[in-house]
Parts: structure tokens; C-alpha cells; sequence
């Protein structure tokens, strides 16, 4: 009882990376909390499920197995979900902020009258005091993400209901093996007693699932740009630095608004969050949505004709100057220098 | 066969034009500070509305939203676009009112239209990206949802076919009416306003803005109805107070924090060509690149 959940996101039989990221957090947390690990596998033929995530820490996996689950809708996957915590009473809930888990994260909670904060870039654990009410509140989770406007972070916290739930991007918690032989306890649901043939009244006619041709996430090096590149065409030398380094170009969230990059490349907190080597930002502000998915870099140059672009105050280069008139540059010497 | 659609639709802050003191201390959004706009995604979704209306004759086009008096200038524009009628569901009941807070009182207010047979909503707003409100609403109505909708390929007066875009691909997912659809930017943009239609209801306004106004129109209301934009406060729809507002919130702002970057030993160059070239020198031998 009032465990930590997270919700399996599984494709073709294997477990997202997004959900063995969570997995990885929730067992950090769960630890502070003096509580259990466990996860959710919704799916048909869930087999291979336990061993992809029992060496992360997970305590107790519920499995609820049946065709109809697969492909993904809504409501069946929701109505486990409802049902089981309304058994389990977790105290904490945590899904990928997907297309499915911001999809099923909001059902689930208005069900449940609970509270949901989407794409958060750090969880803790602290407390709360209402002060109106004269009431502390031990343990909570505290569900941190960027707000708009300027540089702010708020923490928004349940203090009344539960579970607490929260999404998370892929990228932004590191996954980490806990131990490689670590085993839990595997509990079968009795899917009847959890969906209804109600649920089942979405038809998937068609479903195409690409891989993703873009892997900014493993990128040791990444050429981001943003509304100051100034149009596609301007890109296309990002695309020629970014090439001759062996990297991979990213884009801020104004500079895929504006059709110069494709949505896939967007770096920031309703984008991808990376750790590469080396970013260059060329042409980017540096708004805190932007930067909570580039800070962890080893090194960051940025390059905008702004001398005081808040972007630099997190750069280890800033280069004062045009977008235009720099790439090149760059490409340049860094041929003539490598022959 | 003709439907009744409603279109749920938010007035945002425009987030790519906002200034310091967009936040209030107590961590919501200082609204007044910002210009206001119709949220992108909920224009697609009102040109798909408007596209079924054209269509299928007969079908009406609500347009609801929930917000401060101002709004209404959303419900207006999508008047010159072509929706029939407009609802605003305003008054300090609904004042701090986080997603689910807000899905409960539109679910209300929708509830009240009498019977609809198709929601739809842009799949998320600007200035908070949560994409929570249109599953919650379903969720409320205990209708089936379809999010991220980039097209509707079909209805019928008993089903609906949609083509879904998802992060990496697409679906086609057909489903029984009445349902809740989110509309994805990708969506068709919505059309510009009708000249005429403009002209017809340049002076549509709520109750409010007329009293605000202090202008005497009473008989130009009189002989065109169609000029009242409906305005409801929570006593005019069915609900149980502790789900509205700050009580129906579970979600509370325990803090806002600036934050300082602790400010990096940066060096500064020019766009020399002598810094660049000792730049990629420098970086090449400590092997960050190359
Ligand atoms: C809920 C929410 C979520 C968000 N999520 C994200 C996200 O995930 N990722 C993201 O990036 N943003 C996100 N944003 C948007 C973010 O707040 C900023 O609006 C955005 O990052 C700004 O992009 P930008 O820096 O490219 O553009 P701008 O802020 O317009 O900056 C352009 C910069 O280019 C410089 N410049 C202009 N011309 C040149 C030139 N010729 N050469 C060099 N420099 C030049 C300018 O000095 C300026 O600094 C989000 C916003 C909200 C409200």
C-alpha cells in the first residue's frame, strides 16, 4: 500500500526508454520514502516484461495481459490503471509524457480527482505547509517544472490527494541499472475484474510507427538553433557544422514554430533534453524552457549578435557576433585545421 | 443527420511575447500583463468544426470557453468564422482553477448545451502545455476521447474516423459519437474571418462588456438576438462547489523560484576570424571536436 507506481510504456515487447528512466527515479525516491517499487505492464504477452525491468529496482510488477490491450487506446489501459490504484491507494504515480502516457495521465487522474503535473524536469521529496489551513504536510512530491514568464521554476505539490502524479520527458532522468540480478514479486491481474468491454470502443483501422531517423539524444555534439538563425535556408549551414563535427542539429522550440527545423529536433522542456559534449546554441535567446534541456552539457558555445543574451550566462564561449558570419568561420577552420 | 459540435476554446497569454512581471506572487499567471490571444491549437480545432458544419447542413457550431470578461473577444472571432453561437463561462468561482478544476466546470457548462454529439478542443494551450483538459473533460462527461487529432476523415451519425499524429507516426482510429476530439496544431489552419459575418456581429457582446460599455443598445439587442453572447457565472450551471476553483484544484504552487545561474567562467570572443580559428584550435587539441 501507498507505494510508488510507474506505468510500463512497452512497444513491440519492449519497455520505452522513458518508462526504465522512471523506473530508475522512482527507486531513488521510493528509497527516500520508505516505500516499495512497483510497476504497471499493460500489454498481450508480457513475458519478456519482467526481466527488461526487474533489474531496476522493481519490487512488485503488476501484469495485466490480454489481446485487446494492444494496440493502445485510452480506456482500457485506463480503467487498470483507475482500478488498481483505487485497490493499491500509491501514493506517487508516474508516467512518460508521451503522445500515449499524456494521453492516459489525464484520464487516470480526473478519475481519480488527482492531480497531475505535466512534463516535470526534477521530482523531490520535502514539505509542504499550508498556512491558511495551519496544516504541514510530510513527504510530498514536489513536482518541479519551468513556468512561463521569464526565468521561474515552480514546484507544484497534492498536498490532499492521491496519487501524485506527474509526466516526465524521455531523457530528462538518467536510467540506470540498480542491480542486474535483482528479482521481485510478479502479480497476474484478473483483467475482468479491471475492464469492461465498454472500454473497447476506439478501433485502430491503422497505425504507422516510425523509428526515429533523429537521435538527437545520443549526439556528442549538437548545432541547435533558434529563431535568430533566421529562416531554413539560414539552417542549412547548422546542418554543414554539425556534419563536419559528427553531430546532430537541434532547434529551439521558436525556431520549430517557425518551420525552420522539424518538431523531432526541439530541445527543451517540451522537447528532447540532451547532455552532449559540446552544444553550440546559435542564434538562441536561452529562455529556461529552453535551457532545462540543454544545461547538463559539458560545454556550451553560444553564438548571438545579443552581447547580453541570457544564454551566455551558461556558455563557456560566447561569441559576439551573427549566426551568419560565425558558421562559416567555423566550418572553415576547422577543415583547415584537421587536414 | 446534423450535429451539434461544441468547440472548447482558451484565451492565452501569448507566451513568445512575455515580459517579467508576467507572474503574480502567488504563482499564477499576472494575465492582464500580457496580450491575449485565440490558443493556436483551438483554432484548428474550430476550423474543423466549421468544416462539418459545411458539410452537413444543419449542424451547429458552439464555441465555449471559460476566462475572464475579455474572452469574449475569442468568442467573437470564431463568430467571424463561422460558429453560431458563443458561451463564456466567467466569475471568481472559477478563479484559480487548475486543469481538472477547469475540465469540471467546462463539463458542466457543456452538459447544460443539452445534446451534443461531438467536443472538440485544440489538444493543448501555450502557456501551460499540459494537454490535460481535453482527456479530463471526457473523462467527466464519461465520454471516449481521441487526442492529437490532424484530420477528421469521416462522420457519420454514428461514428467518427481520425487520423492521429503521434510523436513518430500516425494512426487511424474510428469511434462511436458523441466522443471528445483533440486537434493537433498540424491540423488544417483555421479560415479568416468572413467579411460578412464580421460586419454581422462586430457588436456581439456579453452582458458584461455591455454593462462595461455604459452604452444604450437595448433595441439594437432587441432586434438581433443573435448579438447576446451568452455569459454564465457558476450559478447558472448545475455543479457541486467543492469541485470548482482553488477547492477543486488538488494541485497547489508550493513556490516559484528565479533562477540564478551560477554564472559560468565564460570567455568572450568577437567573430574574428583569428578567435575562431584559436577557438576551433583550442577545441580540436583538448579533443572536444575532431
Ligand atoms: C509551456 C512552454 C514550454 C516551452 N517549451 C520549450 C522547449 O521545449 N524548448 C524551447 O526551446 N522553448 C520552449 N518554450 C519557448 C521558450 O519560452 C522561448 O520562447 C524559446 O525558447 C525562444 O526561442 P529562441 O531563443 O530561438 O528565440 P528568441 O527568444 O526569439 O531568440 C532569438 C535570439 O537570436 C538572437 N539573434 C537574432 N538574430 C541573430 C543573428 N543574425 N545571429 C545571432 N543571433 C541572432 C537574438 O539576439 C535572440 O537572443 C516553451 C514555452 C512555454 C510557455
Amino acid at each position: 500500500m501507498n507505494n510508488l507506481f510507474v506505468y510500463l510504456e512497452i512497444e513491440d515487447g519492449i519497455v520505452k526508454d522513458v518508462s526504465l528512466e522512471l523506473l530508475t527515479k522512482g527507486r531513488s525516491l521510493a528509497k527516500q520514502l520508505n516505500c516499495k517499487l512497483e510497476a504497471v505492464a499493460i500489454g498481450y504477452q508480457l513475458e519478456n516484461i519482467p526481466k527488461q525491468v526487474f533489474p531496476y529496482g522493481v519490487e512488485v510488477l503488476h501484469l495485466a495481459d490480454d489481446k485487446r490491450f494492444v494496440p493502445y487506446t485510452t480506456q482500457p489501459h485506463a480503467s487498470v490503471l483507475i482500478h488498481l490504484f483505487k485497490e493499491e491507494k500509491p501514493q506517487i504515480a508516474l508516467l512518460g509524457a508521451t503522445s500515449l502516457g499524456r494521453d492516459l495521465g489525464p484520464r487516470v487522474s480526473s478519475a481519480l480527482f488527482s492531480g497531475l503535473t505535466a512534463d516535470c524536469t526534477s521530482l523531490e521529496i520535502g514539505d509542504y505547509e499550508d498556512k491558511k489551513a495551519g496544516k504541514v504536510y510530510k513527504n510530498l512530491l514536489y513536482q518541479i517544472r519551468p513556468a512561463f514568464g521569464g526565468n521561474i521554476v515552480a514546484t507544484i505539490v497534492n498536498p490532499d490527494c492521491r496519487p501524485q502524479m506527474a509526466t516526465v520527458r524521455e531523457g530528462v532522468m538518467k536510467k540506470e541499472i540498480f542491480d542486474p540480478k535483482h528479482t521481485g514479486e510478479i502479480r497476474r491481474l484478473e483483467v475482468s475484474k479491471y475492464v469492461s468491454d465498454q472500454d473497447f470502443v476506439i478501433e485502430v483501422i491503422e497505425r504507422h510507427i516510425e523509428k526515429t531517423k533523429i537521435d538527437i539524444k545520443s549526439a556528442p555534439i549538437i548545432v541547435s538553433g533558434g529563431y535568430g538563425v533566421g529562416s531554413a535556408e539560414n539552417f542549412k549551414l547548422l546542418y554543414e557544422l554539425a556534419e563536419v563535427l559528427g553531430g546532430e542539429v537541434g532547434a529551439s522550440r521558436a525556431a520549430v514554430d517557425a518551420g525552420f527545423a522539424e518538431h523531432e529536433r526541439q530541445i527543451g522542456q517540451t522537447g528532447t533534453t540532451v547532455r552532449p559534449k559540446l552544444y553550440i546554441a546559435c542564434g538562441i535567446s536561452g529562455q529556461i524552457q529552453h535551457i532545462a534541456g540543454m544545461q547538463e552539457s559539458a560545454m556550451i558555445i553560444a553564438i548571438n549578435s545579443d552581447p547580453n543574451a541570457p544564454i551566455n550566462k551558461i556558455a563557456d564561449y560566447i561569441i559576439t557576433g551573427r549566426v551568419e558570419d560565425v558558421l562559416p568561420k567555423m566550418i572553415k577552420y576547422y577543415k583547415k585545421n584537421t587536414k | 443527420m446534423s450535429f451539434n459540435i461544441v468547440v472548447l476554446a482558451k484565451q492565452v497569454p501569448d507566451t513568445r511575447n512575455v515580459g517579467k512581471d508576467a507572474m503574480k506572487a502567488d504563482g499564477t499567471v499576472n494575465r492582464a500583463a500580457l496580450p491575449a490571444i485565440f490558443n493556436p491549437e483551438d483554432l484548428n480545432a474550430l476550423e474543423q468544426a466549421l468544416r462539418i458544419k459545411e458539410k452537413v447542413p444543419g449542424t451547429v457550431v458552439h464555441l465555449l470557453t471559460m476566462g475572464p470578461v475579455r474572452a469574449a473577444e475569442i468568442i467573437r472571432e470564431s463568430l467571424y468564422r463561422g460558429a453560431d453561437d458563443g458561451f463564456l463561462l466567467s466569475g471568481r468561482e472559477f478563479a484559480g482553477s487548475d486543469t481538472l478544476a477547469t475540465s469540471y466546470a467546462l463539463s458542466c457548462a457543456i452538459r447544460k448545451l443539452g445534446k451534443i454529439d461531438l467536443i472538440l478542443c485544440g489538444r493543448q494551450a501555450i502557456d501551460g502545455d499540459t494537454a490535460q483538459v481535453g482527456p479530463q473533460v471526457a473523462e467527466k462527461l464519461g465520454l471516449p476521447q481521441i487526442t492529437y487529432a490532424e484530420d477528421i476523415i469521416e462522420i457519420t451519425k454514428k461514428n467518427i474516423t481520425v487520423k492521429r499524429r503521434l510523436e513518430r507516426g500516425v494512426e487511424i482510429v474510428k469511434g462511436p459519437l458523441p466522443i471528445l476530439v483533440t486537434v493537433n496544431g498540424t491540423a488544417a489552419p483555421c479560415r479568416p474571418r468572413n467579411a460578412k459575418l464580421t460586419l454581422k456581429y462586430k457588436h456581439a457582446a456579453t452582458p458584461s462588456e455591455k454593462q462595461e460599455s455604459g452604452s444604450d443598445y437595448t433595441d439594437l439587442y432587441d432586434a438581433h438576438p443573435y448579438l447576446n453572447i451568452t455569459e454564465w457565472g457558476a450559478n447558472d450551471i448545475e455543479h457541486d462547489p467543492k469541485w470548482l476553483g482553488l477547492s477543486g484544484s488538488p494541485t497547489k504552487v508550493k513556490k516559484i523560484d528565479n533562477i540564478v545561474f551560477t554564472a559560468k567562467e565564460s570567455k568572450r570572443l568577437t567573430g574574428s576570424d583569428f578567435e575562431i580559428e584559436s577557438l576551433m584550435k583550442e577545441l580540436i587539441a583538448n579533443h572536444t571536436i575532431g
